[in-house]
């Protein structure tokens, strides 16, 4: 089906972008790899009279090692952020997460930072980020600002990207030597996740010294199991034990309701997908 | 068979994987399928389609939307009345049958959501979609009926005006029909002193999704009016076109170009087909109507969509009395094409391979305030097929049989065919037990019996099981008495002819037209066999009602077993017409005239002549015997004097995850019988999709309705359609068992893969968590349903919440200034 009519703009640099949205406000929509957007426009479902392209921006791009972080250009492509070494050497479980996104084409076009302001909670790239700790930094007229991951997520796709800011960086906390697993749950390869779970988790001996979960879908944001990771510290990475924490997953939840499953039917995912992820994450 | 076994060096070419000639244009798309073609001044169509179910329409304000820009005009009912035509239903099922008026576009009352209400008429696409949203129509909304079983009860009605949702009954008894005993009786002693088993299966309902939505252009200039169209059946469209709107069918020139697939999707007469017929010649210009797939999931019809009660008696040893089937069919809002006709299809399927002695069907056709149904691939057999291979699973379970033994016992052998069925028909061919001892053999069934034990005494987390499916099918539709015994419109022969160029080279013409099955091809090789002609020097001519006059296209796997005797008969006449000319031109009398491998020669010489040299005579008519035609063109008329029986034994082993209730395809053997082939890739793809489509049944698709009647399953996001990522490499072999009803021995192939795998699939599963006191599952078989299942709940169904992934929320924020790859 063919869109409604819009004017294309495609700045070059993030200040022509920030002065694009500026000047359109509400009438704008950000084109940052088009695999949600173009669907959404095709079906008529939107029809901004402007679409703000920022895939020429350069300086969007590309993934960089900065001290205890690396940061990632809002505009990479999944593809490239995935094979990136940097991301598989300090933030393997983003890389875990990118193999299981949706199909080859939407990896190659879609892109790091689209897909996650996009906020889609059955997105693949919320909780790894989440878990990881990551800040989400947003830049506007006034300059950039950096938001923890927690507050970055609000709603159903909804993000504390102002209407007149755009995101341009995802500092992601480096974890060098950690295990890492995402456990996706689908009928489909190409579907996206009915419940899925981003865990990375730092071993001691046999012993788990730090854990970091966060489930797919299970709410309206990204949500980060925290009452699963306090209680996998100093736990072995056995069935039992990893279970028993597990069994925490669902603390805080909200899960949808769909053709793929009730929200009870989700809860329970969420529980045993928490200890194969974990399990896989430890080595276990 | 072939005329070539005198001349070792040449390879046959039937029997050989040749590489589709239509390939290359088909998967580059530079080709004519429809939505390519463009006319000068051709305009465009955007349909104005109801939200709701069920609703009176009380105004529609056209005034905004013909001020647009480049409107040429917005149309109701009322602006074209009876010049819009009607649809016609080819095969009223019973004499009473009651069936709505079908109009292309209603213009007081909506009975499906997605019914076209208004159609707009734009220089552009674009501009003409742009100005269908500025079309104000007022709904009253009606109560809507969308449980087929309460529609059966007649509470709230599709269709107010015919007093009931029940369209037809349609009932088959051995007893009345003299083929076998009485099934009441047989159930009764069963129940004393056998066993009887008693069950309820839903077939879901189902939407073909071909890959090329469905595209119409009509041109209206010219003495002929031309439409193009995306469709399975150019001839019957144009037959239908000239019985409905008045145009002289003469005065008709249809044209299915390249058609990007089908599965019985287009083989329909569509609403869109008709308003751009009307439009275009109401206008005088071309006009060129292409849906989009949102539009192909609402309003292109539907499949399947059945309750089946089946009762199936047996002697404590395993032998079969009898069977009593009750289906309720869902037909949507209207009696489409041969829509009524599909579940009695089935009527001859359920007893399938086995001699059952008593067996009745009963089937009533329902109305509902959906989408109309027709035919989807294997279109009442797949139905057919999946409840008697279900049951016979269930049978052998009660009686702690094993399933393989327990169908052995009550299968057709191979040497009582020819075989009357219980349900009438005289299967010619066949041998079950090969097929079954190859397939069990590649299987590896008792390996794989024996790791399921393993894993059930261990209390294995995944469990391992084991699904069965010994189907027959009828195809090759259809014998035209038998067709009109059923009441069906029309009949079932085929036309072919053959045109011998003066070039050498060689125009096949048939009526059965492709829509991608690879009949230019497959036909090429046959032509090139029988003619001793270069495969390449053949071409296969489709699908145009001014080229191949004659024809009753494709469907019911008839193209190949119906059309391709067809083509064989008439291809055989050229030959007769040769030899005169052969023996004329030689000098020899016409009976020392033989051929082989393309040539004429007369016996005992070194003489002879290429057909292509005999061609090129005949062209030139300088010296030909006096008193014939100077031609060797030739056609044939075929009309198939049975149906065509491919049969097979399909064995799926499946890996259960009973904590997550995910299933896993282990291993998938399926040995079909399918008499001689033309093409072995040919059929290997025709296998291989074939199956993936029914395994989907089992597993993923599912077109699932809201309370409000909205098709919730309205996108690829959540009408779950397969990739090659979700498959497994299939194991498929073939025993031959040639059919005798047709020159070349052949059997369909186009929708045995689909008839055979869902019931194995599903039987899988259910075999695989059957001692966890699972004895069924409602399709498709989701991960949430099989775990409910698992947990008590019954078959796991109806489970499906009625909503879809909110993944295109129209309403998002637009705090959302960065978006890209959702998934």
């Amino acid at each position: 089906m063919i869109p409604a009519q819009f004017d294309y703009l495609a700045p070059t640099s993030v200040e022509e972008a920030l002065a694009a949205l500026a000047e359109h406000g509400d009438d704008a929509k950000i084109l940052a790899g088009g695999q949600s957007l173009l669907p959404v426009l095709r079906l008529r479902l939107n029809a901004p009279e402007v679409v703000i392209d920022l895939g020429r921006i350069d300086s969007l791009r590309g993934v960089r090692d900065d001290g205890d972080a690396i940061v990632i250009g809002a505009m990479t492509p999944h593809s490239v952020v995935g094979s990136d070494p940097l991301v598989n050497e300090h933030a393997e479980l983003l890389a875990k997460a990118i193999h299981d996104l949706a199909d080859a084409q939407i990896r190659h076009r879609g892109t790091f930072g689209g897909a996650l302001a996009h906020a889609d909670p059955a997105g693949d790239l919320g909780a790894p980020a989440v878990a990881l700790g990551s800040q989400f930094v947003i830049q506007g007229a006034n300059g950039t600002r950096t938001v923890d991951a927690q507050e970055f997520f609000v709603d159903l796709f909804e993000t504390a990207i102002g209407e007149d800011e755009i995101l341009t960086e995802i500092r992601v906390p480096k974890h060098t030597g950690w295990g890492s697993h995402y456990e996706k749950f689908v009928r489909v390869a190409h579907q996206w996740s009915i419940v899925a779970v981003a865990a990375a988790v730092r071993s001691e001996g046999g012993t788990i010294a730090e854990a970091r979960v966060g489930l797919t879908n299970m709410g309206n944001t990204p949500i980060r199991a925290h009452a699963v990771e306090r209680a996998l510290v100093g736990q072995p990475a056995t069935e039992e034990a990893v279970a028993a924490a597990a069994a925490h997953a669902t603390e805080g939840t909200n899960p949808p309701a769909d053709l793929n499953g009730d929200a009870d039917y989700r809860r329970h995912l969420a529980g045993v997908l928490t200890r194969r992820a974990v399990l896989a994450a430890a080595g276990a | 068979m072939t005329q070539l076994e005198d001349r070792p060096d040449v390879q046959p070419e039937i029997g050989r994987d040749r590489r589709r000639k239509e390939d290359q244009r088909l998967i580059t798309g530079r080709t004519r399928w429809t939505d390519n073609i463009t006319l000068p001044g051709m305009l465009h169509l955007a349909m104005v389609r109801s939200p709701f179910a069920h609703a009176k329409i009380t105004s529609i304000d056209t005034e905004q939307a013909k001020a647009s820009t480049n409107v040429v005009g917005v149309y109701t009912a009322a602006d074209l009345g009876e010049s819009q035509g009607v649809l016609i239903n080819a095969w009223a099922i019973t004499e009473d049958q009651k069936a709505p008026t079908h109009l292309p576009m209603p213009g007081d009352r909506v009975t499906f959501a997605g019914e076209i209400v208004a159609v707009v008429v734009a220089r552009t696409q674009r501009e003409a979609r742009d100005a269908a949203e500025l079309v104000d129509v007022e709904y009253e909304e009606l109560p809507a009926v969308l449980d087929l079983k309460k529609a059966a009860a007649d509470e709230v009605l599709a269709h107010p005006e015919l007093g009931t949702n029940k369209s037809a009954f349609w009932k088959f008894d051995s007893e009345e029909a003299g083929t076998g005993g009485n099934v009441d009786a047989a159930i009764e002693k069963a129940r004393t002193d056998g066993v009887v088993i008693e069950r309820e299966y839903r077939q879901q309902r189902l939407i073909p999704a071909f890959m090329e939505p469905r595209s119409t252009v009509v041109d209206p200039t010219g003495e002929q009016i031309t439409m193009w169209s995306a469709t399975q059946i150019p001839h019957i469209l144009r037959f239908a076109l000239a019985a409905t709107t008045g145009v002289p069918e003469s005065k008709i020139r249809v044209i299915a170009p390249d058609v990007g697939g089908g599965f019985g999707g287009k083989l329909q007469t569509t609403p869109e087909e008709w308003l751009t017929f009307c439009l275009a010649n109401k206008l005088g210009k071309s006009i060129k109507y292409t849906e989009t797939r949102s539009e192909s999931l609402v309003a292109a019809h539907h499949g399947r969509d059945q309750w089946q009660k089946l009762t199936l008696s047996a002697e404590k040893d395993g032998t079969v009395t009898g069977l009593k089937v009750e289906l309720l069919a869902d037909l949507g809002s209207y009696v489409s094409l041969v829509g009524g006709g599909v579940p009695v299809l089935g009527a001859f399927m359920f007893n399938a391979i086995y001699k059952f002695p008593a067996y009745q069907f009963n089937c009533q056709t329902v109305f509902t305030n959906k989408t109309w149904t027709d035919a989807y691939r294997g279109a009442g057999r797949p139905e057919a097929t999946y409840g008697i291979e279900r049951m016979m699973s269930e049978l052998a379970a009660e009686l702690d049989m094993d399933p393989i033994e327990l169908r052995e016992k009550n299968w057709i052998k191979h040497e009582e065919f020819p075989f009357t069925t219980v349900a009438g028909l005289e299967y010619d061919t066949g041998n079950y037990e090969a097929a079954t001892a190859k397939a069990l053999e590649m299987f590896g069934y008792d390996e794989l019996r024996a790791e399921q034990k393993q894993r059930r005494d261990a209390g294995d987390r995944v469990q391992l099981g084991i699904g069965i499916s010994t189907f027959t099918e009828m195809c090759g539709l259809a014998p035209s008495r038998v067709l009109g015994q059923l009441n069906y419109g029309a009949g079932g022969w085929e036309h072919a002819s053959v045109r011998m160029l003066a070039t050498g080279k060689v125009e096949v013409v048939t009526g059965a037209s492709a829509h991608g099955q690879g009949h230019e091809t497959a036909f090429s090789q046959i032509v090139a066999d029988r003619l001793g002609v270069a495969f390449e020097d053949v071409e296969v001519l489709h699908g145009d009602t001014q080229i191949a006059h004659k024809g009753l296209d494709t469907y019911g796997s008839r193209s190949l077993v119906v059309g391709g005797e067809a083509l064989v008969k008439a291809t055989d006449k050229v030959i007769e017409k040769a030899k005169p000319v052969a023996a004329h031109l030689l000098e020899a009398s016409v009976d020392d005239i033989e051929f082989s491998a393309g040539r004429f020669s007369v016996k005992g010489t070194d003489q002879g002549l290429a057909i292509g040299e005999i061609a090129a005579a005949v062209f030139a008519a300088h010296n030909y015997p006096e008193g014939m035609e100077p031609s060797l063109d030739s056609e044939a008329t075929y009309d198939p004097v049975n149906f065509n029986y491919p049969h097979g034994t399909h064995l799926c082993a499946m890996e259960v995850d009973t904590e997550t209730g995910a299933v896993k395809m282990r291993k998938y053997v399926c040995v079909d019988d399918i008499g001689n082939v033309i093409n072995p890739l040919i059929v290997s793809g025709q296998v291989h999709g074939g199956l993936v489509q029914g395994i989907a049944q089992a597993l993923w698709e599912e077109a699932v309705y809201d309370e409000a009647g909205t098709l919730v399953s309205g996108s690829f996001v959540d009408y779950l359609l397969p990739t090659s990522a979700d498959t497994i490499s299939f194991d498929i072999e073939h025993t031959t068992t040639p059919s005798i009803t047709n020159t070349l021995g052949t059997k369909g192939v186009g929708e045995a893969g689909t008839i055979a795998s869902t019931p194995a699939v599903v039987g899988s599963i259910v075999d695989a968590v059957r001692h966890l006191g699972v004895n069924d599952i409602q399709m498709p078989c989701t991960p949430e349903r099989v775990w409910k299942a698992i947990q008590g709940a019954g078959d796991g169904g109806p489970a499906t919440e009625g909503a879809a992934m909110p993944h295109f929320d129209p309403d998002e924020p637009g705090t959302d200034s960065t978006e890209g790859a959702g998934a």
